[in-house]
C-alpha cells in the first residue's frame, strides 16, 4: 500500500518523463538539433546526442527541446549541432564530443 | 531515460484497424535496432480524430501520422526516429508543413476549437499504466477531498460547478449528491453508468478505454461525499477492451492502496465491483441498471421512490455517467470557478460528442457548450463530403430528435436542445445529408426502440410497434392523410404513459421529423415519392437514352431483371427488380437513374 507521500514521488518521477508528450508551447522553447544523417551517426552524433538529453535532464532544465534531424551538409563537420534561441540568430557547433555538449548546455544556462 | 515516445491509439476505432499489430511491430523493430532503452512504445486512449486512424504520434517533435499500416513501421524507424526526418507522405494532411516544422497537434481545425476536459487524458497517457495517471495529477483530487475537505464541502464544490448529468437528463449532479448524503443509512452505494446504448454514441467507451482511472478516482470521491463504500460500474459485455483496461485499473488501484479498507492511510473505505452487462437498451435507464445489478432481469420500475432514497438493494444510491464522473477531478483540483466559467448560463463545462454519419471528421470532439452546431460539423467536423448539402444533425440516439439547417447557429446546450425539439442525449451526433429520406430515420430509430423495449409496460410495448406500422405504410405508400393525424396523436400518447424513458421518449424521432420534415411525410403520402430516392417501395430504377447497350449492369444484376440486345438500349424488369443499386454502381456511362 503506498501513502500520500508515496504517490506524490511517482508524480514527480513520472512528470518528468511524460512532459515529452506536451509540445503545446513549442514556439518559446529553445530547440537543439542534432543531425544524425549517416555521416553524423558515424561520427558519434549519438553520444553527442544522449549527453545533451542527460544534461538536459539532471540540470533539470525546463522549456528545451532536443530533436534529431537528417544530413546538414557540413558532413566533414559532423557531428554538427545547430541551437534555435527564439529571438536569437541560430548557432551551428561543428566537430562537438560529449565534453562540448555539456558546455553547450552550460553556455545555455549561462545565457 | 527515453528521449522519444511513440504513441500508437489503441481505442476502439484503431484497434480494429490493426493499430495492436503496429505497437507490436514498433517495439519488435526498436528492438531489433537496439533503441528500446531510447524509444518508448506507448498504447494510449482514443484520439478523437478515428475517420483517419490508425493513428501514431511521435514526441518530441509531436508528428501526427494518420492512416498508418504494420508495413510503414520499418520506414517510420529508419527515417524519423533514426534519422530524424519526417516521413511526409503519412502525416495527417494538415500537419505537414514543409520538412522540419509540424503544427502543434492543437492548432490543427479539428482540436482548435476543443477544450479537452473530459478526455484530457485520452491519447495522451497508457491507461493500462497508473503511474502516467498519477503523472498527469491523478489521484490528487482525492488526496485533497480526503486530507483537506469533509464530505459536505466536496458537494458545495460540485454544486457551485453547475455540473449537470451528462447522460442525457442534465440533473444537477451536485444536488443528486446532497439527496443521497442526506439519507441517514449505514449502507450506501455509487453507481456509474457505463451502458452506453444510443446508436452511434461512443465518448463513455472512450473515457474507459482512455482514462479508467479518472472514473475510479471520481467514484471514490463520490463514496466519501455520501458516506458509501461500495461503487459499482454496470459496463456492457460488447466494450471488451474497455472492461479489460478496467479490470486492470482496479487491481491496481487495490495494489497502491487507492482502494480497498484504508485508502492511503486515511481510514476511508471504498471499494469497485464490475457489473457485465448484455447490451440491453433498456439497462441504461437507472432504474432498471439496478435491477439489473441486482441480479434480475433489467425491466425498469416507478420512480419515486428515486435512487437516492431507495436504489440498489433498497439502499440510497447515485448513479451517473461516465462522462459526468470524468469531469469530477479536474472540478475539484481547479475549483468551481473554473468550470463555471466554461459554458452557457445553465449549462456549464464541456460536452464531448461522437461525430458520425455524413461527415468528413468522424470521431470524437469536447467543445464548451455553447459551440454552435454550425461550429462543430463545419469547421472541427470538416463538412459533409462529396459536396453535398446539409440536411440535419440527429442528437439524443433513439431519444432524440433532428435539428435542420435553420437552427444550425443555435448555441448548443440542454435548454436549447429541448427549445428545438431533440435533447442532448448522452452525445451521439448523426449528421445527414440531401441523401437521407427523413421518415426512413424515423423508422431506423423507431425499429431500435421497438426491438429494445422491455415489454412491462403497454403504451412502449404495443404503442411502438402500431407506430412503427404507420411509418411502415407511409414508407410503402399506402398511408393516408388521416393516418398521419392518428400517428402523431399515437406518439403524444405513448409520451405521456410509459412508465420510463425509454418509452417516454421512443417518439421523439418520429415528432421531430414530422415537425421539421413534414413535406417530407406528405410527399411520400400524397405523392407516393420519396423525395431522397431512399424508400425502396417508393423508386424505380430506369435506363435512359444514355444507354450505350454494352451489358455491363445486366451481367451484373443479381436477380436477372435488365436484359436487351448488345448496342440497344437496355430495359429493366420492374417486378423482378429488388432495387439493390449495384446496376447504377456498375454503369459508365451514366444511364441509370432512380425515381
Amino acid at each position: 500500500m503506498k501513502s500520500i507521500a508515496d504517490i506524490n514521488e511517482i508524480r514527480a518521477k513520472m512528470q518528468a518523463q511524460i512532459c515529452l508528450r506536451d509540445n503545446s508551447d513549442m514556439e518559446k522553447e529553445i530547440h537543439i538539433i542534432v543531425g544524425m544523417g549517416t555521416c553524423g551517426l558515424n561520427a558519434g552524433a549519438r553520444t553527442v546526442f544522449n549527453a545533451l538529453v542527460d544534461e538536459v535532464e539532471t540540470k533539470n532544465i525546463k522549456g528545451v527541446l532536443v530533436t534529431r534531424t537528417g544530413c546538414m551538409g557540413n558532413c566533414a563537420d559532423e557531428p554538427v549541432v545547430e541551437v534555435h534561441v527564439p529571438g536569437k540568430e541560430t548557432v551551428k557547433y561543428t566537430k562537438v564530443n560529449a565534453e562540448k555538449a555539456v558546455e553547450i548546455i552550460n553556455n545555455l544556462v549561462k545565457a | 531515460m527515453y528521449r522519444t515516445h511513440i504513441l500508437v491509439c489503441g481505442g476502439t476505432g484503431c484497434h480494429s484497424n490493426n493499430s495492436g499489430k503496429i505497437r507490436e511491430a514498433f517495439e519488435q523493430q526498436i528492438k531489433e535496432k537496439n533503441l528500446q532503452d531510447d524509444v518508448l512504445v506507448v498504447g494510449t486512449g482514443c484520439f478523437g480524430l478515428c475517420a483517419v486512424g490508425p493513428i501514431i504520434i511521435i514526441y518530441p517533435e509531436g508528428a501526427f501520422y494518420s492512416g498508418i499500416k504494420v508495413e510503414d513501421v520499418p520506414e517510420i524507424i529508419e527515417e524519423h526516429i533514426i534519422k530524424g526526418r519526417l516521413v511526409d507522405r503519412l502525416l495527417y494532411h494538415e500537419k505537414a508543413l514543409g520538412n522540419k516544422t509540424v503544427k502543434s497537434l492543437s492548432d490543427t481545425n479539428f482540436y482548435k476549437k476543443q477544450t479537452r476536459v473530459a478526455l484530457r487524458n485520452c491519447g495522451v497517457i497508457n491507461p493500462e499504466v497508473i503511474d502516467e495517471y498519477i503523472a498527469r495529477d491523478g489521484y490528487q483530487a482525492l488526496i485533497k477531498c480526503l486530507t483537506e475537505l469533509d464530505p459536505q464541502q466536496v458537494i458545495d464544490i460540485v454544486k457551485a460547478s453547475g455540473l449537470r448529468g451528462r447522460g442525457g437528463a442534465g440533473f444537477p449532479t451536485g444536488v443528486k449528491w446532497q439527496f443521497a448524503k442526506n439519507q441517514n443509512n449505514d449502507t450506501k452505494y455509487v453507481c456509474c453508468n457505463a451502458d452506453e446504448g444510443d446508436p452511434g454514441a461512443f465518448m463513455d467507451r472512450s473515457v474507459l478505454e482512455g482514462d479508467p482511472h479518472a472514473v475510479l478516482e471520481a467514484m471514490t470521491i463520490a463514496g466519501y461525499a455520501i458516506g458509501s463504500h461500495q461503487g459499482y460500474i454496470y459496463v456492457r459485455a460488447e466494450y471488451p477492451i474497455a472492461v479489460e483496461r478496467l479490470k486492470i485499473a482496479i487491481a491496481q488501484s487495490r495494489e497502491y492502496g487507492l482502494l480497498g479498507d484504508n485508502i492511503l492511510g486515511t481510514g476511508f473505505a471504498f471499494d469497485i465491483e464490475l457489473k457485465l452487462g448484455s447490451g440491453a437498451f433498456v439497462c441504461g435507464e437507472e432504474t432498471a441498471l439496478m435491477t439489473s445489478i441486482e441480479g434480475h432481469r433489467g425491466e425498469p420500475r416507478p420512480r419515486p421512490p428515486f435512487p437516492a432514497v431507495k436504489g440498489l438493494f433498497a439502499k440510497p444510491t447515485i448513479l451517473n455517467n461516465v462522462e459526468t464522473y470524468a469531469n469530477i477531478t479536474q472540478i475539484i483540483l481547479n475549483g468551481p470557478e473554473w468550470f463555471a466559467a466554461m459554458g452557457t448560463e445553465r449549462s456549464k463545462g464541456t460536452k464531448v460528442f461522437a461525430l458520425g454519419g455524413k461527415i468528413v471528421n468522424t470521431g470524437l470532439v469536447e467543445i464548451p457548450m455553447g459551440t454552435t452546431l454550425r461550429e462543430i460539423i463545419e469547421d472541427i467536423g470538416g463538412g459533409i463530403p462529396n459536396d453535398k448539402k446539409f440536411k440535419a444533425a440527429q442528437t439524443g440516439g433513439p431519444s432524440g430528435g433532428c435539428i435542420p439547417a435553420e437552427h444550425l447557429d443555435i448555441p448548443i446546450d440542454y435548454d436549447n436542445l429541448i427549445s428545438i425539439g431533440s435533447m442532448m442525449g448522452s452525445g451521439g451526433m448523426i449528421v445527414m445529408d440531401e441523401d437521407n429520406c427523413m421518415v426512413d430515420i424515423a423508422k431506423f430509430f423507431l425499429e431500435f426502440t421497438v426491438d429494445e423495449s422491455c415489454g412491462k409496460c403497454t403504451p412502449c410495448r404495443i404503442g411502438n410497434r402500431r407506430l412503427l406500422e404507420y411509418l411502415d405504410k407511409i414508407t410503402s405508400g399506402k398511408a393516408t392523410m388521416q393516418d398521419l393525424d392518428d400517428m402523431e396523436q399515437l406518439c403524444y400518447y405513448i409520451k405521456s404513459n410509459s412508465l420510463c424513458g425509454l418509452g417516454q421518449t421512443a417518439p421523439n424521432p418520429v415528432l421531430s421529423t414530422l415537425r421539421y420534415f413534414r413535406d417530407e411525410y406528405e410527399a411520400h403520402i400524397k405523392e407516393h415519392r420519396c423525395p431522397a430516392h431512399v424508400c425502396k417501395k417508393l423508386i424505380q430504377f430506369k435506363i435512359t437514352d444514355k444507354c450505350i447497350g454494352c451489358s455491363a449492369c445486366s451481367r451484373k444484376c443479381p436477380v436477372n431483371a435488365i436484359t436487351g440486345e448488345i448496342k440497344k438500349k437496355f430495359d429493366i424488369n420492374q417486378e423482378k427488380c429488388v432495387k439493390c443499386g449495384q446496376c447504377i454502381a456498375t454503369c459508365k456511362f451514366g444511364a441509370i437513374i432512380k425515381e
